[in-house]
């Protein structure tokens, strides 16, 4: 046993593919233990917050101001307001109204915002606009307004009793604010998703449900799979046949559809996430229960098995000592692809909406579910479901490097 | 010649047994489960509606369609029937749309998709995958890879990566469905090439996921045979290079064939689900869309189809393999 391990973690591939699991699974584990509280939690008033460090504004008007002079700041500034898309749009607009095409420049960032500041009227309906373009040129220029400015801006509180504004601070284009000491700072390393809820946790939380739900219908598969194979291998007979029967029956009809039938009868509200792990288990013993038989029909035979039965050993005895060592090997890598073909089908069960109840916990299915409902990959959000697949393909790729890595060390037939 | 007969014999009886197999799941499975299936049903197409003869109506008439008033056994004979008379019952998402309507025109887009994806993923998989193991340095180092890369990615996985590069950023192709949502299914031209343009993106992301599997099997299989001992004794002999490859890829082939009747069901559940990211109109949108609306007849149905779709494929891959393996013949004749 001991030669064997150390056989088995000289394995490169093998090593490399144990490192990634043990760090996913670890941190599926870790993780919960230092950042407690609901993984769930809804946090943000809207959909799909981009990835970045959230500052709050009244915080930041009232924490210590820093004045730096940094010489590109005006460049940024208008950068991010007027990108390509932006300055194509003012000139569609500026053509639309009657300027002469030559004479606008979309380069030249101060003469493009002169002449729009000239020419642009946001109540002017020009032909052929529709009414939420107009609305779009109408905020496009609330946003460039002042871009050029080198004016401060005027914080002012109002008096209850009066409603007249005193004026408080005038904060300077070249005044900053250190992040590390405004006392309300989020950051969202992964944004938020459909919901608002933090996708680092959220994601975390439902690695760990989704390797939940694989070992579960992993472990029923392998065992139930690895029972009824050393049954009908060793006993043979009409309880071979049976189970040959639906063995071949099973093989053939898609395990996909059974699971769509199961699911959807069981209904939304019983689906719970080990309902759904148990309900994969279930559907997928077959390929295991076919190879332990076929190995154990090569078995039965053995000298060893033979001289184990004259010695009246029980049937029970024989089987557990005499053969299950010799598929052991199997039955671990078996268990391994059951793993990660279980934590595939409850994605794809999602996906069509036959997961786990979507209230109260998240799985990677379920992620890739509602960032596809709400049509993230479509509109560029793709912190919703990119984190997702890369974690689901990174399992998959782990479990099968384990897989392969083993495979190398017990058939040595298999190595170039 | 009798030893095919033997062989299809056999084949075609397992092909009837699971096909009737499949019929009981699918009929026991719903009603195996606690609660009245068809009091579940009438609530939710009563949702909204105050009048209770409303409800009772609705009520009579799904339990005349399903039978539930009878025996189970008689339930089993009249969904026998209803199957084979093409009558799934009515939609509860599209009423009054037929089931069978619905299942008829998106089984088209399905089969469209899937078999030619499948075909052709299949055979420039097993191409790659020879070549990788012939070839070798380089080639071996550059396909492989990519191989288990696109076969560690859930097929959903990789046809939302594909969307986003190829549909959203590069705008090469739509974003979604079958056809221009501007136009109605005909055989115009504008039509045709509509449909042509939207075909192209989830054809080539499931002929990807289909080529990752393949070629991984095929090199493992030629790696295999090329080792084998007929290989070297046809070497020692001086059997030139080509007819050598010739043989051993013949040979390599043949549990590729097998593989493919094997890993049909999978694949497919797979497809359907990736053609879900494309909102293609086949049966995967079908699904979805039935399970979103609560519509079980229309769950059934196509579960069903797809079910009798993988066995009828399973059955013909075999019948192919029959007559291109010589060890069948000898095998079923003695």
């Amino acid at each position: 046993m001991k030669h064997m391990l150390q056989q088995v973690f000289h394995s490169p591939k093998f090593v490399v593919g144990f490192i990634i699991f043990m760090s996913i699974l670890l941190l599926s584990v870790i993780y919960p233990i230092f950042v407690t509280g609901d993984p769930l939690v809804i946090i943000g008033k809207g959909t799909f917050f981009e990835p970045g460090i959230y500052v709050n504004v009244v915080d930041g008007i009232d924490s210590q101001l820093y004045s730096l002079s940094l010489p590109d700041v005006a460049e940024k500034r208008i950068a991010l307001k007027l990108g390509a898309t932006e300055r194509a749009d003012m000139k569609e607009w500026l053509v639309a109204f009657g300027i002469p095409e030559a004479d606008i420049d979309t380069e030249d960032t101060e003469a493009l915002l002169n002449i729009w500041n000239q020419n642009y009227d946001s109540k002017l309906r020009l032909p052929g606009m529709t009414n939420a373009r107009k609305n779009y040129f109408a905020r496009l220029d609330a946003s460039i307004d002042n871009l050029l400015s080198t004016e401060g801006i005027i914080i002012a509180s109002k008096d209850p009793s009066t409603g007249a504004l005193t004026e408080e601070e005038t904060i300077g284009q070249s005044q900053y604010i250190n992040v590390n000491r405004t006392s309300n700072v989020k950051v969202l390393p992964l944004g938020t998703d459909n919901f608002g809820r933090d996708m680092v946790p959220e994601l975390i939380s439902a690695i760990g449900t989704s390797l939940k739900i694989g070992f579960i219908a992993g472990s029923i598969a392998t065992l139930l799979g690895l029972v009824l194979g050393l049954v009908a291998g060793y006993v043979g007979g009409w309880v071979d046949d049976i189970i040959l029967f639906v063995t071949n029956l099973f093989i053939v009809i898609p395990s996909f559809v059974l699971l769509i039938l199961i699911s959807y009868s069981i209904g939304q509200e019983q689906r719970g996430a080990v309902t759904v792990a148990v309900v994969i288990g279930f559907t997928s013993w077959v390929w295991t229960c076919r190879a332990v038989r076929s190995q154990v029909i090569s078995l039965r035979n053995r000298d060893h098995v033979n001289l184990s039965k004259l010695s009246g050993h029980s049937t029970a005895h024989i089987i557990i000592s005499d053969i299950l060592p010799y598929v052991a090997s199997y039955v671990v890598m078996a268990f391994i692809l059951q793993i990660s073909s279980g934590i595939l089908s409850e994605a794809g069960l999602s996906i069509l909406g036959l997961g786990p109840k979507t209230s109260d916990v998240a799985t990677l299915g379920l992620m890739m579910n509602w960032a596809m409902i709400y049509s993230a990959h479509i509109m560029g959000k793709w912190w919703a479901y990119f984190p997702v697949i890369i974690a689901i393909a990174l399992i998959t790729f782990s479990m099968n490097l384990m897989n392969t890595g083993l495979d190398l060390v017990f058939n040595p037939t298999l190595r170039d | 010649m009798k030893g095919y007969f033997k062989y299809f014999r056999n084949k075609f009886f397992w092909f009837v047994v699971t096909l009737i197999f499949a019929f009981l799941l699918n009929f026991l499975l719903p009603r195996l489960m606690p609660g009245d299936p068809v009091a579940a049903i009438t609530a939710k197409i009563a949702q909204g509606s105050t009048s209770i003869e409303t409800v009772k109506e609705v009520y009579k008439e799904y339990e005349q369609l399903f039978g539930t008033d009878k025996p189970i056994s008689q339930q089993f004979v009249l969904y026998v029937r209803n199957v084979f008379n093409g009558d799934f019952g009515t939609s509860f998402t599209q009423y009054p749309r037929k089931v069978s309507s619905i299942i008829g025109s998106s089984l088209g887009w399905t089969l469209a998709l899937q078999l030619p994806a499948i075909l052709v993923g299949w055979i420039i998989g097993n191409v790659l995958g020879a070549l990788a193991a012939y070839v070798k340095k380089g080639w071996d180092k550059v396909v492989m890879p990519v191989a288990i890369f696109v076969n560690n990615l859930p097929a959903f996985g990789l046809a939302v990566i594909m969307l986003v590069i190829f549909a959203v950023q590069l705008k090469w192709f739509p974003t979604s469905g079958g056809y221009g949502f501007d136009l109605i299914p005909s055989f115009t031209p504008n039509f045709i090439k509509s449909v042509l343009v939207h075909y192209q993106l989830p054809f080539w992301t499931l002929v990807l996921i289909a080529i990752g599997g393949q070629a991984i099997g095929m090199r493992s299989m030629s790696i295999y045979e090329l080792n084998a001992d007929y290989v070297k004794y046809a070497r020692f002999m001086g059997v030139p290079d080509g007819k050598i490859i010739g043989y051993v890829f013949r040979n390599a082939m043949l549990p590729q064939v097998t593989g493919l009747a094997l890993a049909l069901g999978t694949m497919v559940g797979g497809s359907l689900v990736a053609e879900t990211i494309f909102s293609y109109p086949g049966l995967g949108s079908t699904i979805l869309s039935a399970v979103m609306g609560s519509d079980y007849p229309l769950i059934s149905a196509a579960t069903l189809i797809v079910t009798m779709m993988v066995l009828a494929f399973n059955f013909l891959i075999e019948i192919i393999y029959g007559l291109i393996d010589p060890r069948i013949k000898a095998a079923q004749s003695d």
